[in-house]
């Protein structure tokens, strides 16, 4: 319990700071933000109505306060470029990359987590090492040419999937859905490599322990103590890589999206940049970290409750 | 270590001969390449490979060997800063972290958590946003990335010498903290830094290649693998090895350099065969 409210609070600390972070670089730093958005020709009526609608006249203290402060409440803002709330132009966004991480993520669990117990069951042997060499070589793919690849063969040889773009959910799910599969595929097989590499180290480390010679010795088979005591020790460390690529696999969307013309949120992202939409940028930035950070959390969290020795040693 | 330990280790031998020939290949384009890099003839476009263009020209006619040559010098520059700037600044605050321990351990392992918070992605976003985006707006954003995992290295490796005996007979020699750090410990985890170091220069190339892509990298008239993938985009329905040539480089020379790893840290210390990719 001492534990939970110990890593609830770090993560409440990080996130503060990586705002106080953002806030300083946003904000602080481009001297006048309001003639930072505008450009030197911008007129003194315009600068001081942008001033104005983004509460410049306030002490910088104060402003970082009402940001933090707005955000827990859930508004993050106007966007002036686009004369929109920031809450509702990223949740729109959202619904493309969340989706496209978790699709990511659960087939490269799919593929790279059954791929790495299979090498580890063959260790040594042919099939061990021509999947190893597989994975030595998705580890190096770079996910977006990978994308590039699919798209040729996938849409424009064969045709079985559109070659980028995408209609919305409300739209047509089933649409929707087939406009995913290809970024997915992308974004998971490097991920895969990954994965199936660690699961199989992990394995192959846990097969040499003496518990699970233990259970040889009680009548068990290889396989049946692999299964019943490795496996769950093995994802321990399989575990806190499976959390630091769900929390890449959300900033890696942001290039795919590039490849597939995906109106996620990295789009969204370059659009503030260009038109130096300072609040989107801001905010949008706010919410990966955030994202990325609450990732982290669950893993943590999961950690302790899949291994109760680390429970009690950090407590 | 000697050659013959090398030729013990073919793997090793491999990976680090294919590294060095593809950063050769990158460093001689600062004095040679077959037709400069801004080289723009428009008669000459999507040119087939022959003798004269040994791997064809691209959309503005320019020598796709020349460009992949240079590329590659981008690729190794930008990763190899980045690996420096985590070694140089994350090394010192895991040795800190592990000497010094309590508050200032607590302190420099929150800092590594926040950096861990902001995927280099997303420092590049920030940077860009602040003062456009260039080659060294990708060295930071990657550089920083790399601290908490070079912090992170160095902790774990500090902590697990600090109870060993020859620490305790430093201590008891009257070294200073900072002189164990560095007179004793340092040495004993230098190969687990040149490890991580491979490992991260793979991983920097593989970012800067993205981050050019996105155009948040290098920008033209310089040129980068990333940068000729995101040119080649829009053709590469047409002309799919405008594309293939500089993906397929970055591929090898990730590929290269993680062989390399693989067998560094299987020469350097054979203890930590079991730690990969940890």
């Amino acid at each position: 319990m001492l534990y939970l409210l110990r890593r609830l609070a770090g993560f409440a600390l990080t996130l503060l700071i990586a705002a106080l972070v953002i806030f300083v670089l946003l904000d602080l730093l481009p001297g006048d933000p309001a003639r930072f958005i505008l450009g030197i020709n911008a007129s003194a009526d315009a600068l001081a109505a942008l001033r104005l609608q983004m509460g410049l006249d306030i002490p910088a203290p104060a402003r970082f306060g009402n940001w933090v402060w707005s955000m827990l409440q859930g508004d993050f803002g106007v966007s002036h470029t686009q004369r929109a709330p920031v809450a509702k132009l990223i949740a729109e966004r959202m619904a493309v990359t969340l989706p496209l991480s978790v699709f990511a993520m659960a087939i490269s669990m799919a593929v790279g987590l059954p791929l790495g117990i299979l090498a580890a069951r063959h260790r040594g042997k042919p099939l061990d090492t021509a999947l190893m060499v597989m994975a030595q070589g998705g580890v190096a793919v770079p996910n977006f040419w990978f994308g590039m690849l699919l798209t040729l063969l996938f849409a424009v040889t064969l045709r079985w999937l559109p070659p980028g773009g995408f209609t919305p959910w409300y739209e047509d799910g089933w649409l929707a859905l087939r406009g995913l599969v290809l970024p997915s595929l992308a974004l998971a097989l490097p991920q895969a490599a990954i994965l199936a590499r660690v699961m199989r180290t992990a394995l192959v480390d846990v097969a040499g322990q003496d518990f699970i010679r233990t259970a040889r010795a009680k009548g068990m088979t290889y396989g049946e103590a692999i299964w019943r005591h490795g496996v769950r020790n093995a994802l321990l460390p399989v575990l806190t890589i499976l959390g630091l690529q769900f929390a890449y696999l959300i900033a890696g969307t942001i290039i795919v999206e590039n490849v597939f013309y995906l109106p996620g949120l990295g789009r969204l992202i370059f659009t503030a940049i260009s038109e130096r939409d300072l609040v989107l940028v801001r905010s949008a930035t706010m919410v990966l970290v955030l994202a990325v950070s609450a990732t982290m959390l669950v893993v943590d969290l999961t950690y302790a409750l899949v291994d109760p020795r680390l429970r009690e040693r950090r407590a | 270590m000697n050659w013959r330990r090398l030729l013990d280790h073919p793997s090793l031998a491999l990976g680090l001969a294919a590294t060095l020939a593809f950063a050769l290949l990158g460093l001689a384009s600062l004095i040679w390449t077959p037709y400069p890099i801004a080289d723009i003839a428009i008669s000459r476009r999507f040119l087939v490979p022959d003798a004269s263009h040994l791997l064809g020209t691209d959309h503005l006619g320019r020598d796709m060997l020349s460009l992949i040559m240079a590329g590659t010098l981008t690729s190794f520059t930008v990763g190899a800063a980045a690996v420096a700037i985590g070694v140089g600044i994350g090394v010192p605050m895991g040795l800190v972290a592990a000497m010094w321990g309590g508050p200032v351990d607590w302190v420099a392992m929150r800092i590594s958590d926040l950096a861990f918070a902001f995927p280099s992605v997303i420092i590049a976003i920030l940077i860009a946003t602040l003062i456009g985006p260039g080659a060294t707006n990708a060295i930071i954003a990657i550089g920083i990335f790399n601290i908490p995992v070079f912090a992170r290295v160095a902790r774990g490796g500090a902590l697990a010498l600090s109870s060993l005996d020859f620490i305790g007979a430093a201590r008891l020699a009257g070294l200073g903290k900072a002189a164990i750090a560095w007179r004793h410990i340092l040495p004993n985890i230098m190969s687990l830094i040149i490890v991580q170091g491979t490992i991260q220069l793979s991983l920097g190339i593989l970012a800067e290649a993205g981050l050019s892509y996105i155009g948040l990298g290098t920008q033209p008239p310089a040129t980068s693998l990333g940068l000729m993938l995101r040119d080649a985009q829009s053709l590469f329905l047409i002309h799919p090895s405008l594309s293939l040539l500089p993906g397929l480089a970055i591929v090898l020379i990730v590929v290269a350099l993680n062989i390399a790893g693989d067998g560094l840290r299987d020469a350097l210390d054979p203890r930590l065969r079991r730690q990969e990719l940890a």
